[in-house]
């Protein structure tokens, strides 16, 4: 099983010629390419990075490339698992704090119970995990929109990470783990720096190219992706045809939760302590990595490698304006301009795509 | 009750003995005057909290989960239980909100109200209210020029402007040229007064930088970033003790000598400065504020005592450096320093 190659619904198209079936054409390799929903993101990609090139003299530079990487990475890992969710049509507004909630759990858990870290972490994953999970299932049994769902458990989860947190510490963040047992190995899996010729990349830049690998394996060479696609583009046929709808999009959730711990390790371990209050505002950052990579609002079409070509986009706007030394004063004005020709280069370069013959 | 019926004559004699000193003991016991009761009462009447228990109301404009706030409220908290005060808590960063909070503190008749003029505009009127109703209100932290016009009886807090010139001399005396202002929340007029402030006194050159400061990845990268672009920075000023740790890392990270120091503290900044990781710390004393808006309305109501004159009440700077860490580390490491 699951050897079927799943191309991409593609977004309703204008009429099909009325000689030929359009389903049954053979496609060149350029056209192919041309479809697939990535290619707009990367040359958004390419117009920005060639922008900064020339407008940032540091941009250039090898250790830039690497706080870049860095940067893009952080949104990155997050927009994995939440552009799988967004082609199975739908949000998941609590993304942005379920990071801080996992990260709160390790540290606290470890700290107060004085644990090998490691403990924690794995603690951390399980409850987290569960909390997509329940994710999932209100969104499953209640058949609200996941938007509203989300949003719920986004409010619950902000005032639980403060509530708990000063319960339990007395303060409105964690106590530092940085000198418990565990810690030196935890960092170098989750917070580490590698030195990769003569340039030091951190490991969470391999941590996010993995999880695009993984993912887009599962979307494109297994049946789990097709489903995703199904659930996504039109959730009523595909429980006609017997797609597991509610367990598939459980699995989604649970998916964007997998990556906010992975994230939150990433927190713990690179800052020892977590703010309490952090986290509140990501989550829509993670959506505009996944609609930049050309993901469809509505469901049913997008890619992970878009998805982390859009964080990718994001990153280097992000970093690009510090390293152009553009007026601070400007600087969300500026990520907000770069981010519309970004995503103007993606749409313009998927309609003529679909209007070529 | 001892009975002495049918006893002998000398019986009953002892037997008067016997009521004469337990009444004696009964007495010593049910003392009146003197005593530890006294002094127990005396020390409420002078020191400690006496009379009816008032409620005082704390409105403030933090967000949730902000160490700083969370002193200001420890401060609050630790005069409130001195004073025999019932402390109330409430916040929203929205100006319209916080007035919203003001009025239902009005509408509880509380006793006193504590408020901060960070938007001082949205608050006017519901200030006004309040002072008409007889309930005398306190400012703390934000709003030292409007606090008295707006009819506030004192101010409790930091000038930032003056805080800001403290930095700078701070910064100027650890010798860096070149520095960064790192601010953590863009369109805050407190921030962007601490780095004017600084940059008055500071002699070199100083810039400010944005960082998204409810994301700690990003707010690493863009100082790395920062450092990276610009090798010449060799100081760097942050607004907020958790990022003053990350622009540490950064420094590291971009393998640059850039100097830090920072506004505010908490517990792992101090270790940091003791350690000469970050190189000072300029307080504002975030439990003073609370610990005094609250003394100050007790004082206003049971002697009728103001501080400060009508003029603003300057909780900081005060300056943590290598020399004093060590003196601090106790208050910081519990959370009210």
């Amino acid at each position: 099983m699951g050897h079927a190659v799943a191309q991409p619904p593609r977004p309703p198209e204008p009429a099909p010629s009325p000689a030929d079936d359009e389903r049954l054409a053979r496609r060149s390799p350029v056209r192919r390419l041309l479809g697939r929903p990535e290619l707009g993101a990367l040359l958004g990609a390419v117009a920005v990075f060639a922008f900064f090139s020339v407008a940032a003299d540091a941009f250039l530079q090898a250790s830039s490339f690497s706080t870049v990487l860095y940067a893009s990475s952080t949104f990155g890992i997050m927009a994995v698992g939440v552009s799988l969710l967004m082609i199975g049509g739908e949000f998941d507004l609590s993304a942005g704090v379920l990071v801080t909630t996992s990260a709160l759990i390790a540290a606290l858990v470890s700290y107060q119970l004085t644990l090998n870290v490691w403990a924690g972490v794995v603690v951390s994953l399980v409850l987290t995990l569960l909390l997509g999970m329940v994710n999932g299932l209100l969104y499953v049994n209640t058949g609200l929109p996941s938007f509203v769902v989300t949003l719920a458990t986004f409010f619950m989860l902000a005032g639980a990470n403060l509530g708990v947190t000063k319960a339990v510490t007395g303060n409105v963040a964690t106590d530092s783990v940085r000198d418990m047992d565990g810690f030196d190995s935890a960092r170098a899996v989750f917070a580490s720096d590698v030195d990769l010729a003569g340039v030091n990349v951190n490991v969470t830049v391999f941590w996010w190219l993995l999880l695009v690998a993984a993912a887009t394996w599962l979307l494109l060479r297994t049946r789990t992706g097709n489903w995703i696609f199904a659930v996504g583009g039109a959730a009523a046929s595909a429980r006609a045809v017997g797609v597991p709808v509610a367990r598939t999009r459980i699995g989604l959730f649970m998916g964007v939760a997998f990556c906010a711990w992975l994230s939150g390790m990433h927190l713990v371990f690179a800052f020892a302590t977590v703010q309490s209050g952090e986290g509140v505002g990501n989550e829509f950052f993670f959506i505009i990595c996944a609609v930049i990579g050309g993901c469809l609002l509505t469901g049913g079409y997008g890619s992970a490698i878009g998805a982390a070509i859009g964080a990718f986009i994001f990153g280097m706007t992000n970093k690009g304006i510090v390293y152009a030394e553009w007026n601070p004063d400007w600087f969300k004005f500026f990520l907000g301009a770069m981010l519309l020709i970004a995503t103007v280069v993606n749409l313009i370069v998927r309609r003529r795509v679909e209007r070529a013959p | 009750m001892t009975s002495t019926k049918g006893r002998s004559g000398r019986g009953r004699a002892r037997g008067a003995a016997a009521v004469l000193a337990a009444g004696v003991l009964v007495l010593g016991a049910c003392s009146g005057s003197g005593g530890k009761k006294a002094e127990e009462r005396e020390s409420k009447a002078a020191g400690g909290a006496s009379g009816p228990r008032l409620k005082i109301a704390m409105v403030t404009h933090s967000g949730p989960g902000d160490t700083f706030w969370d002193i200001v409220q420890k401060g609050a908290r630790a005069a409130a239980a001195k004073d025999n005060v019932e402390f109330l808590y409430s916040a929203d960063p929205d100006g319209g909100k916080q007035a919203q909070l003001v009025q239902a503190a009005v509408d509880k008749k509380v006793d006193g109200i504590v408020v901060t003029f960070a938007k001082p505009d949205a608050l006017k009127d519901v200030v006004a209210r309040a002072t008409a109703a007889r309930i005398p209100v306190v400012s703390i932290n934000s709003g030292a020029d409007v606090s008295a016009r707006y009819g506030a009886v004192a101010h409790f807090g930091q000038d930032e402007a003056i805080a800001g010139e403290a930095a700078g001399r701070e910064m100027a005396r650890i010798g860096a040229k070149k520095a960064l202002c790192v601010i953590h929340e863009q369109g805050n007029v407190g921030l962007e007064d601490r780095c004017a402030g600084a940059r008055k006194t500071f002699g070199g050159q100083m810039q400010n930088l944005f960082v998204q400061g409810t994301n700690m990845p990003q707010v690493k990268s863009s100082i790395t970033a920062k450092l990276q672009a610009d090798k010449g920075v060799d100081g760097v000023l942050t607004l907020g003790a958790p990022f003053a740790a990350t622009a540490v890392d950064s420094a590291k990270e971009a393998s640059s000598d850039a100097k830090v120091g920072t506004f505010d503290m908490n517990k792992d900044l101090i270790d940091a400065v003791k350690d000469g990781r970050i190189w000072f710390a300029v307080d504002q004393q975030p439990y003073l504020q609370g610990y005094e808006a609250v003394d100050g309305l007790w004082l206003l109501k049971h002697n009728g005592n103001v501080l400060g004159g009508g003029r603003p009440v300057l909780t900081g700077p005060a300056i943590v450096t290598k020399a004093n860490a060590a003196a601090l580390e106790g208050f910081a490491s519990r959370g009210t320093r």
